[in-house]
């Protein structure tokens, strides 16, 4: 079973996931383009990841140990970038040059431009074969690395996902976590309107994962899941998070318009009001 | 080496090249998509247990979790049936492989007309496909000596590549002598040259062979290595002999011929004649009689390099 967190880890990474969020408006607003709803709904599992469980150095990027994070959903890229930021991965200003030409911040993450990036992603349903190879490389090297993939639940739709995840179940890869970040919402509609994944936790459990449920916006819950992982020895653990597409502004929450469009600068504003930047300070 | 040697089997030479490479890098895995007992990925099962992985029939899966696991810096080779390599998994090949620069091998048996099972498991497309990824090395062995030797030699190469091999057994053409970038030169001549890659190598020698007893002297260029292309090569070809004729178990839509059309027309324009399958599906057959029925009999191959010879003056 999971631990119960500190409140003051819970309060840290609530301020961390808050600045993460800010980041995410500024940088999807000034690149002009992105996917708002995926990336905040994301902000809190990511900025737990980065910040909190998983091993990681960035003074040496490479240190064969380090856990692995997997973004396969990659249009949620802002959400990484911001949080490998404050991780130490690279200077916060550098935020401020996603989705420019010659970027090492690239619309999807590309492992080539930037270190701490583990993966290239952006075509979806390749992140989790890509993580499970990681997990797999890790036992074969006896090396303690825990490798995590967030798959979006559009990605569910995706054939090779479920590929890799009968994989994953069939060696038992105790060191590999998958994390649906469960938003409800894709491209052109819900998930379930377009094509339904639910039961999703059932799926899971039918591929042999260790499945847990959590409100993907509750450090507690989330932290408490990552625990229970560490624990799970038989086999992978699944983390099924149900999250809000647009999460922290209000306008951009559960709204089908802001799953991949940019703010205009008023709209950019008044989500940066909400997310606690007065407008004098918003700096757009 | 004439190409009279009895026939050898390029999938036990690549099965037993892997087996050399296990001995002398204990990094090296193998995966395979439950087909390792006619690619002969089994060979390196039997030896290896526990780094070679049979993940079932998920080709793109399969891909993915080859490039994540030589990201920490093993080397993976990947092996299934060309169809599912380059066509089932393309695009998990393009992203997961290429695009990450990844350091897996794939190994692509089965390819061409010859697989012989009919046209969904035919594939004549896929050096097309392979060699329009950056960075991807594209390897066409014709026999398998150079089976052997492209398949040690992509090991101690960074980053992805493509083997792609005949699924019959094929008479030895070369001495194994194959570099990655070079083309071979398995018989001199300057009236002709024929370009021939995988199983049309040994038809090439053929023809070159009937030629050369009536007085035509032709060369033969073996270009299994597709990606880095032997572009100097093929420009002395055109140069001393001013006439190309391209041979392989390849659609000539955007196989080598196409490859070799285009290169010599933006640097040194000759004659060039593409032989290789037209743009229809294969079908269900015996292999050699499947090459002839598709335009690439010893006798069509004879016609097309004398049709090349008129053009230039060279033929009564």
């Amino acid at each position: 079973m999971g631990e119960v967190a500190p409140a003051e880890v819970v309060a840290s990474l609530e301020a961390k996931a808050l600045e993460t969020r800010r980041n995410v408006v500024r940088m999807i607003f000034a690149a002009g383009r992105g996917y708002p709803g995926g990336s905040l709904s994301v902000a809190d599992l990511v900025t737990a990841l980065v910040l909190r469980e998983l091993r990681l150095d960035p003074a040496r990027p490479d240190w064969p140990e380090r856990d692995r994070l997997v973004l396969s959903k990659g249009h949620a890229a802002p959400a990484l970038y911001a949080a490998l930021a404050l991780r130490g991965f690279l200077p916060l200003e550098e935020l401020a040059t996603y989705g420019q030409t010659g970027s090492r911040l690239p619309g999807s993450p590309d492992r080539e431009r930037l270190r701490g990036v583990e993966a290239t992603t952006g075509g979806l349903g390749q992140g989790v074969g890509m993580a499970v190879g990681m997990a797999l490389d890790a036992r074969l090297a006896g090396r303690p690395s825990r490798v995590y993939a967030i798959v979006g639940d559009g990605e569910c739709q995706v054939g090779a996902t479920w590929e890799a995840l009968l994989a994953a179940g069939h060696f038992r890869l105790e060191n590999f976590v998958v994390i649906v970040d469960r938003n409800g919402y894709e491209m052109e509609g819900t998930t379930e309107s377009i094509l339904g994944v639910e039961p999703i936790a059932d799926k899971l459990r039918a591929f042999r994962f260790h499945t847990l449920e959590i409100d993907g916006h509750d450090f507690r819950q989330i932290l408490e899941a990552f625990a229970t992982a560490r624990s799970v020895t038989q086999g992978p653990t699944a983390i099924v998070a149900r999250t809000v597409s647009g999460k922290g502004v209000s306008f951009m929450e559960n709204a089908q318009a802001w799953h991949g469009r940019p703010p205009s600068r008023a709209e950019a504003e008044r989500a940066l009001a909400e997310l606690g930047v007065p407008a004098a300070e918003a700096g757009l | 080496v004439t190409a009279s040697d009895p026939p050898q089997s390029l999938l036990d030479a690549c099965g037993a090249a892997l087996v050399e490479l296990g001995e002398r890098d204990p990094n090296l895995a193998v995966l395979d998509a439950d087909v390792a007992s006619a690619t002969r990925t089994a060979l390196f099962a039997e030896k290896f247990p526990s780094r070679f992985f049979d993940v079932g029939i998920m080709e793109p899966a399969m891909m993915s979790m080859a490039a994540g696991m030589s990201l920490g810096g093993r080397v993976v080779y990947a092996s299934t049936f060309a169809v599912f390599a380059a066509g089932q998994a393309y695009n998990v090949v393009r992203q997961s492989v290429a695009l990450n620069r990844a350091n897996v091998k794939i190994i692509a048996t089965h390819a061409g007309l010859t697989a012989g099972d009919g046209a969904p498991l035919q594939i004549v497309e896929d050096v097309g496909l392979m060699r329009g990824l950056p960075g991807m090395t594209v390897i066409v062995p014709a026999d398998a000596p150079t089976t052997r030797a492209a398949t040690l030699a992509v090991h101690g190469r960074a980053g992805p590549a493509y083997l792609r091999l005949c699924r019959e057994p094929l008479p030895s053409v070369t001495d194994g002598s194959f570099a990655i970038g070079r083309a071979a030169e398995l018989r001199p001549g300057a009236d002709l040259t024929i370009v021939a890659l995988g199983s049309l190598v040994a038809r090439a020698l053929e023809v070159a062979a009937d030629l050369g007893a009536v007085g035509v002297s032709t060369r033969v260029l073996d270009f299994a290595s597709v990606k880095p292309f032997d572009e100097p090569a093929l420009l002395r070809a055109a140069r001393d002999t001013g006439a190309i004729l391209v041979l392989e178990e390849h659609s000539v839509l955007t196989g080598v011929g196409s490859l070799v059309a285009a290169t010599t027309a933006e640097n040194y324009p000759v004659p060039v004649r593409r032989a290789g399958v037209p743009d229809v599906f294969g079908e269900a057959g015996d292999p050699w009689p499947l090459l002839d029925r598709f335009g690439l009999s010893v006798e069509r191959i004879r016609d097309e390099a004398w049709e090349l010879l008129r053009l230039r003056g060279k033929a009564p």
